[in-house]
């Protein structure tokens, strides 16, 4: 523990925090929800995480293309993937909820439309990469596609949805969960949870650039 | 013209794909499925007619326009021309659709909108695509790969507004729709017009 990052023992923290507070503190008990609405502290916060990454990883892209840094191109992509990963980890939670709650797996719904179509992006992302052998090419032409993605994806996500009905709360009349059903203990927890798991998400994303910098390292010599 | 040949393909592809779905269907009177057809119709000759946009294009031609213009001009010129011929693609497949599938369309001027406000639109993502898919080798399931999840939304909100014009629905439900139209097609358009100088220099 002694040379860990102090922000690495915060994400162990506060995930840890998560996880036990989420499961054995009260909840409302609300009908229909149930105890399900403790999958808030893990679906919802899994899509902040990945704004975040995706964030992390559009950034870098711009700056590849006003610098050169090959760094920044390590560093885009492997964001990008640790992006994939929250996403399909918010996909299934959700659909474990929508199942409980909503009685499908699937629904068509403009938020899981907005969902699955951001997951879309990233993987077209990934196979653009592995179509450019060439290693400059593929840095600029990903980074130019990457900021492509993340301005549609704020689109499709913050705009579409807001146009239609939604089963989510929030949406197409229904309340927000801040609006009533959010009561302070839940945000004792919810708030944590989402620094906890962007945190959780970073560290995930400096493991993987450092490994990638190291393989890079060794190849060149 | 240069290539009169590619720009009869389109036409006659347009022209053979609404009588197959002729043949097949022989007259639809359901609005959702005439409407719903008619935009996969649209997709799919928006895609094969841009995709070639940059592919097309010579080594020799594409170093000649990289001397002679910025690189602004040249996806703007290209978007525009793409345009041009998506508007006439749509106005001849909406003619044929109609008279061999049927005719429902109540509220006419908004449709007509949406078929312009879609033709700038798949022209403006297919253009930007193409221009990447490019850098590619011209694998052409690349195109459709990078494209889709830019037009599948996009899309959705088309079919949308037009089948809210098909119903004749009051114009004044169309216009939010209309503007999320406007506005995806002016993200497209700016982000191409800064983007696109990284995508052309080499």
């Amino acid at each position: 523990m002694a040379n860990l990052k102090w922000w690495k023992i915060a994400a162990i923290v506060l995930v840890l925090y998560t996880i036990i507070a989420g499961f054995l503190m009260p909840v409302p008990t609300l009908p229909i929800l149930h105890e399900s609405i403790r999958n808030l502290y893990f679906h919802v916060t899994m899509w902040f995480a990945m704004i975040i990454i995706l964030a992390v990883s559009v950034v870098h892209g711009v700056k590849f293309l006003s610098k050169g840094q090959r760094y920044n191109d390590i560093v885009s992509s492997e964001a990008a993937k640790v992006g994939i990963l929250l996403g399909i980890l918010g996909t299934t939670t959700g659909s474990l909820w929508a199942n409980n709650t909503w009685g499908a797996w699937w629904v068509n719904d403009a938020k899981l439309n907005g969902a699955a179509i951001s997951l879309l992006f990233y993987f077209a992302y990934l196979i653009l990469r592995s179509a450019l052998p060439d290693e400059d090419k593929r840095a600029r032409v990903s980074a130019i596609y990457n900021i492509f993605a993340f301005t549609m994806m704020l689109v499709f996500i913050g705009v579409l949805p807001r146009m239609t009905d939604s089963l989510h709360p929030g949406n197409g009349g229904n309340p927000g969960f801040g609006g009533y059903d959010l009561d302070g203990n839940m945000k004792m927890i919810f708030y944590p949870a989402i620094i906890g798991w962007s945190l959780l998400a970073v560290w995930i994303l400096s493991l993987r650039v450092g490994f990638k910098v190291l393989v890079e390292k060794i190849q060149n010599n | 013209m240069r290539n009169k040949y590619a720009l009869g393909g389109i036409f006659l592809y347009v022209i053979a794909t609404v009588y197959t779905s002729y043949l097949s269907f022989k007259n639809i009177i359901h609005p959702a499925t005439w409407n719903a057809l008619f935009w996969i119709i649209m997709l799919f000759a928006a895609i094969n007619a841009i995709s070639k946009s940059f592919v097309q294009d010579s080594n020799g031609r594409q170093l000649y326009y990289y001397t002679i213009l910025k690189p602004q001009t040249v996806i703007l010129s290209k978007m525009v021309y793409n345009a041009i011929l998506m508007v006439f693609m749509s106005l001849l497949c909406f003619a044929f659709y109609s008279v061999f599938i049927n005719y429902l369309v109540q509220n006419l001027p908004m449709f007509l909108l949406s078929l312009l406000l879609g033709s700038i639109g798949f022209s403006s993502i297919l253009t930007m695509v193409s221009a990447i898919a490019a850098k590619t080798n011209g694998n052409f399931s690349m195109m459709a790969i990078l494209s889709f999840p830019m037009l599948i939304p996009f899309l959705i909100t088309l079919i949308k507004v037009s089948k809210l014009a098909v119903d004749g629905i009051d114009n004044s439900v169309c216009y939010p729709y209309l503007l999320v139209l406007i506005l995806i097609n002016i993200v497209v358009v700016g982000l191409s017009y800064i983007l696109f100088p990284y995508l052309w220099q080499d």
